[in-house]
């Protein structure tokens, strides 16, 4: 192998690391409000489709990043209204997002199959969502630690009995936690479509929401170990391209399966760690006093 | 003008609270119809009754968290609408529950901001901090703000939940029955925060069952029955005689008698040099050593918290000791299975038994059928009838009343729920029975059933492991009392030297017995 | 993560005629929506479907051909479902099955029928079971949750059978399009007639009533319904509740890996990597809808039988993506887990 190896794996990693990473982020300040939302590969799923469309059809990749946001967001409207408003199993509703994601997506993209989109232009060796990664966890981390709504937010999902007690509005901030979980949702499909893959396929996330969610116990529910997960997994996905592209003989089918094995191993390893950072109400639906 | 002065210039002015013509129903259970409550600045009032009275469901409509269905709360004389707790506060009103409304993962400052209205959007750590320190001091609170809260010692804990009401703006304080989750000794250290903040001039309302404490701090006292006001007496003159006949009525309750001496026989646990290893944040036993016998009621008490729980599960077999041996008559019972346990004729009787004994979506039969699936096996199932015939003999026998067999255990009331696990647990003669702070949420009536229970099991020369966070319970029933502290025996007693305040010393660490 | 028991608090059976109801006119409503989208004629397109799928024979037999799958990996998502435990990992499980299958029907593909059928069945159960004993150990154990994990497992099995067809099983036969060889005749599951219904129809009826009588009847049954109902207080009454998650969880598993040796051994023939269109997701939802009782079971895996039929015959005829189906299951789950989440708190 040659000393470019190295360099070019590492460029790779931090690509496919940020979808995982803008991802992981929404899944977090979600989970941080008490709410597990299986929808995520489903969320990924109409980002995607739907910024390569936005894409596509105004030729800006900026508006078709705008545009996954947006509908992250609405995406995501269904599913709170389900679990928040209504209770029902967070669970099972999540999978009907994900569900709802795989056809919705299928059908948002299908004229677009083949199409050739402008991707997000490099500002220097990245695309302008590489750059703005990393901060992004720094910020959310501030927005957690140091704001009323962040407090708020952590509190609700650690006893939403007890924020209600407070005087605290429950409901409303698992809105707007899954408002936000939406738009990178949204965003980090879009970044997949229109910054890694440069195609629209259906199904292309390939489990990836699914491996956002085990990265967020990964990441001990801390924004800040979320961007060191990202890369790491980053790297585990981008492995197999860059072994292919050298021409190393792995069957690409085994090299496929490295994430989520690797997934599996982390998952396995936070169980023994102890789940004590999990945020106490995580999961649990609450139908205000009494 | 000295601060008691105008404390009684103040009480002669409209009460700081008052509560009038308040009737509240749930479905048709009368909870509350009290024509007149009030408290006034600087006093400290004792609202006394037995569970069930409707002392709770007053300080809930007080505090916003139910709306009385007529009646209404005056507030220094005005009239307020009070709709939620966040409206009560606005009133100065402020309350402090059983279990505390805090959130232990959270550092004691946030908790704290948490509650505020006008915490800043963006918040400074450290002057939230600064802001709380000189309440804290006031209220002996010394721990570190930034710990988590679950870190903290129950009293801290409960200095915390005053803190933040009172930064808040409360002048009334409402207390739930405060001191059953302390130990003696840091019920000592409330009761002189209560004196301090009744002298600063604030409105204290106790809610408790206890008269020993009414004496102990309250400056009036007023008695509940059936979600009626039944009197009022000043604390320091009302008689025990006097207040018990407010509290039951006609019928002042009994202490109960003396229980016959029984002579122990043999040994039936042992546990020697015991250690376990906890899971997260659970206390750990270490070097625990201990000995029943039949015929004997052996008393468990500490502050909770202590490893009561985790001994509890290492008897049950629910969980095994990593050094020592546990042994059930003479045999080496380390590594049984909780199943294992349970047929050699092992009862369990939980504080909590729809969360811990029975499961609520099943049927009451098929509750009674779950612990004891080996002994009445047949074919693919169980032989129902013979299981039926058998729990209607041992309800009979304990003088319950008759069980409704499929009514679904969620539809049970608290009581029956309690009463259908031990039909179930005392159904075949047990020969140890380990009773996990069995009279928590019972009334008086139904605590003296149970113990009736307990004396007879004695009698019939089974063994009793009773934990309880009441010692007057564990000094009235034990032959033996031993004290838990942070895993280990920190103390053993006899009956003659069975004492509340040594028992309780040694309790929270402030002298070790032998 | 906390545990509901999903399937059990989801109502009785009574309901369920009810929401077969909603199922039916949702699904009509999102394919003439569809239809209308793409400016078609959906009243036309409706009775064309009806005559194909209904007055037709073979039509009506395919129905019994995806009754079949979604019988086990219904079965294979309820009875874990009655411990509160949520088995997502259908289609790998069913993935998994049908390759232990081929790896008996190629190995041993001189065995007369009499033998090899069986011996395939007891392999594709063990395929399955194997592959859902990972997430019921890691559950039992406290350390992973078992959703998480089987959809995880559901990526990868899949891969495992793009490996061995694409490598070490490639049929020399079709150079452009992998699969296994071809399975001796011994290996194929008998089919009635000349229709494609075949043994793995009695293989899931079967499943069911076994199901549906364990559950009920035997003190196994009550035993799991007593850990979904309350699991500490199960544990505290002696109930072996780790046995019972790994248990179940493998015999699910096995049930869902009968539906991947059947599909394997009567429809194709031999192993491909499509082996599935999606059955053990589709399982997923007619176990919740049915809210784990039997005749529930029964009857949604018969409607979804016909939706997937219907779905089928719109896409051929009309051009309509078969991953609408996808749009179909998340609207009907959404609509009834609101409608449920409503007077749900018991």
């Amino acid at each position: 192998m040659s000393a470019a190896f190295p360099i070019a794996l590492a460029s790779a990693a931090i690509l496919s690391g940020t979808s995982l990473l803008y991802a992981t982020l929404g899944e977090l300040i979600g989970e941080r409000a008490g709410i597990v939302n299986l929808g995520l590969e489903g969320l990924m799923l109409i980002g995607a489709s739907t910024g390569f469309a936005g894409a596509a059809v105004t030729a800006n990749p900026y508006l078709g990043v705008a545009a996954a946001a947006l509908a992250g967001v609405a995406a995501n409207g269904l599913f709170s209204y389900v679990v928040i408003t209504r209770h029902a199993n967070q669970l099972a509703a999540g999978l009907s997002l994900t569900f709802f994601g795989l056809g919705a997506s299928a059908l948002i993209g299908r004229p677009f199959v083949g199409a050739i989109v402008p991707g997000l232009p490099h500002l220097g060796a990245f695309d302008l969502l590489v750059w703005l990664a990393a901060p992004l966890a720094i910020v959310l981390s501030g927005l957690l630690y140091r704001t009323r709504w962040g407090l708020t937010l952590r509190a609700v999902g650690e006893s939403p009995a007890a924020a209600f007690a407070a005087g605290r509005r429950p409901d409303r901030v698992q809105y707007e936690a899954l408002a936000v979980a939406g738009a990178l949702g949204g965003i980090s499909g879009a970044h997949l479509s229109l910054a890694v893959a440069l195609t629209w396929d259906e199904g292309m996330t390939a489990g990836r929401g699914f491996i956002a969610i085990a990265l967020v116990i990964f990441a001990g529910w801390n924004p800040l170990w979320a961007v060191i997960g990202a890369l790491v997994f980053g790297g585990a996905e981008s492995l197999q391209l860059q072994f292919q592209a050298r021409g190393v003989d792995v069957s690409p089918f085994l090299m496929n399966m490295v994430p989520y094995l690797l997934t599996l191993l982390v998952l396995t390893f936070s169980g023994l760690r102890g789940r004590s950072a999990a945020p106490a109400g995580l999961g649990r639906s609450f139908f205000g006093v009494e | 003008m000295t601060v008691q002065h105008v404390c009684h210039l103040m009480a002669e002015a409209a009460p700081i609270l008052e509560a009038r013509g308040v009737v509240k129903r749930f479905g048709p259970l009368l909870a509350n119809d009290v024509d007149h409550f009030a408290v006034h600045a600087g006093e400290v009032v004792a609202l006394l009754g037995e569970n069930g009275a409707g002392k709770s469901t007053l300080c809930k409509i007080l505090y916003g968290y139910y709306r009385p269905d007529a009646g209404e709360i005056r507030v220094s004389g005005r009239p307020a609408s009070i709709s939620s707790p966040h409206d009560a506060r606005r009133y100065g009103i402020g309350m402090v529950f059983q279990n505390f409304s805090l959130i232990p993962a959270l550092s004691v400052w946030e908790n704290v901001a948490l509650f505020l209205d006008d915490t800043p959007w963006a918040i400074s750590p450290a002057s939230m901090r600064r802001r709380m320190r000189p309440l804290a001091d006031r209220l002996r609170l010394e721990a570190d703000l930034n710990l988590p809260v679950g870190r903290l010692a129950v009293g801290d804990q409960q200095k915390v939940e005053i803190l933040k009401q009172l930064l808040a703006g409360a002048r009334v304080l409402i207390f739930d029955e405060p001191t059953k989750v302390l130990a003696p000794q840091e019920a000592e250290g409330l009761f002189l925060s209560l004196a301090d903040l009744s002298d600063e001039g604030y409105g204290l309302v106790y809610i408790t069952h206890k008269l020993r404490e009414v004496a102990a701090c309250a400056d009036r006292v007023v008695v509940m029955r059936q979600g009626r006001i039944v009197g009022s007496a000043s604390a320091r003159e009302a008689s025990e005689a006097e207040l018990l006949g407010m509290m039951f009525g006609e019928q002042p309750a009994r202490e109960p008698a003396a229980a016959p001496a029984v002579t122990p026989g043999q040994t039936i646990l042992a546990l020697e040099g015991v250690a376990t290893s906890s899971g997260n944040g659970a206390v750990s036993l270490r070097d625990l050593t201990l000995g029943l016998r039949s015929g004997e009621i052996l008393g468990v008490a500490g502050v909770s918290g202590n490893g009561q729980r985790e001994l509890a599960d290492l008897v049950l077999g629910l969980a095994r000791p990593t050094r020592g041996v546990k042994t059930l008559w003479g045999e080496d019972a380390s590594r049984w299975t909780a199943a294992r346990v349970r047929a050699r004729g092992v009862a369990s009787i939980p504080d909590d038994p729809s969360a811990l004994a029975l499961v609520p979506s099943l049927t009451a039969r098929e509750n009674l059928g779950l612990g004891d699936a080996r002994r009445y096996r047949k074919g693919l199932s169980l032989d129902w009838p013979r299981l039926t015939a058998d729990m209607a003999k041992s309800a009979e026998r304990l003088r319950l009343p008759p069980i409704r067999y499929e009514t679904r255990v969620f539809a049970l009331s608290g009581g029956n729920q309690q009463r259908l696990a031990l039909t179930r647990e005392l159904a075949h003669d047990p020969k140890l029975i380990v009773a996990l702070y069995p009279s928590r949420g019972l009334d008086a009536r139904s605590t003296d059933a149970l113990r009736a229970l307990f004396l007879a099991a004695r009698a019939a020369g089974a063994g009793l492991m009773l934990f309880s966070e009441e010692l007057d319970e564990l000094i009235s029933l034990s032959d033996r009392i031993i004290v838990l502290r942070e895993g280990r025996v920190a103390g053993e007693f006899s009956p003659a030297s069975f004492a509340l305040d040594t028992i309780g010393a040694c309790m929270v660490g402030t002298a070790d017995a032998a | 993560m906390p545990r509901e028991a999903a399937l059990a608090r989801f109502g009785p059976a009574a309901s369920a005629a009810r929401r077969a109801l909603i199922v039916a006119v949702a699904a009509s409503a999102i394919f003439a929506l569809l239809l209308l989208i793409d400016g078609k004629d959906p009243v036309r397109a409706y009775r064309d479907t009806i005559v194909y799928v209904f007055a037709n024979a073979y039509g009506f037999s395919e129905l019994f051909v995806r009754m079949s799958p979604l019988l086990l990996t219904s079965v294979a998502v309820a009875l874990p479902s009655r411990l509160g435990l949520i088995n997502v990992g259908g289609e790998g499980q069913l993935y998994m099955g049908g390759l232990f299958a081929t790896a008996g029907a190629l190995g041993f593909a001189h065995w007369p029928a009499l033998a090899l059928i069986p011996l395939m069945t007891a392999l594709g159960f063990l395929g399955g079971a194997l592959w859902a004993l990972l997430p019921g150990l890691l559950r039992a154990a406290k350390l992973v949750n078992e959703t998480i994990s089987t959809l995880l497992l559901n990526y990868i099995a899949p891969l495992i059978v793009s490996y061995v067809i694409f490598g070490p099983w490639r049929s020399s036969e079709s150079a452009s399009y992998p699969e296994s060889p071809a399975f001796a005749a011994g290996a194929r599951l008998p089919t009635l007639g000349s229709t494609r219904v075949h043994l793995g129809l009695v293989y899931g009826l079967v499943c069911l009533c076994i199901y549906g009588f364990a559950i009920g009847r035997t003190r196994w049954g009550l035993e799991m319904r007593a850990i979904g109902g309350n699991a500490e207080a199960s544990l505290r009454l002696g109930v072996p509740v780790s046995a019972y998650i790994i248990g179940s969880m493998a015999v699910a598993g096995g049930v869902a890996g009968l539906a991947g040796m059947a599909e394997a051994s009567a429809i194709q023939g031999r192993l491909v990597a499509q082996l599935s269109p999606g059955y053990g997701f589709m399982g997923f939802l007619v176990a919740w809808l049915a809210g784990g009782s039997a005749v529930g079971i029964l009857t949604m895996a018969a409607l979804f039988a016909v939706l997937s039929s219907v779905g089928d015959v719109l896409q051929i005829t009309q051009g309509v993506p078969f991953s609408v189906i996808n749009l179909l299951m998340a609207a009907i789950l959404f609509i009834v887990l609101g409608e449920r989440g409503a007077g749900g708190r018991r």
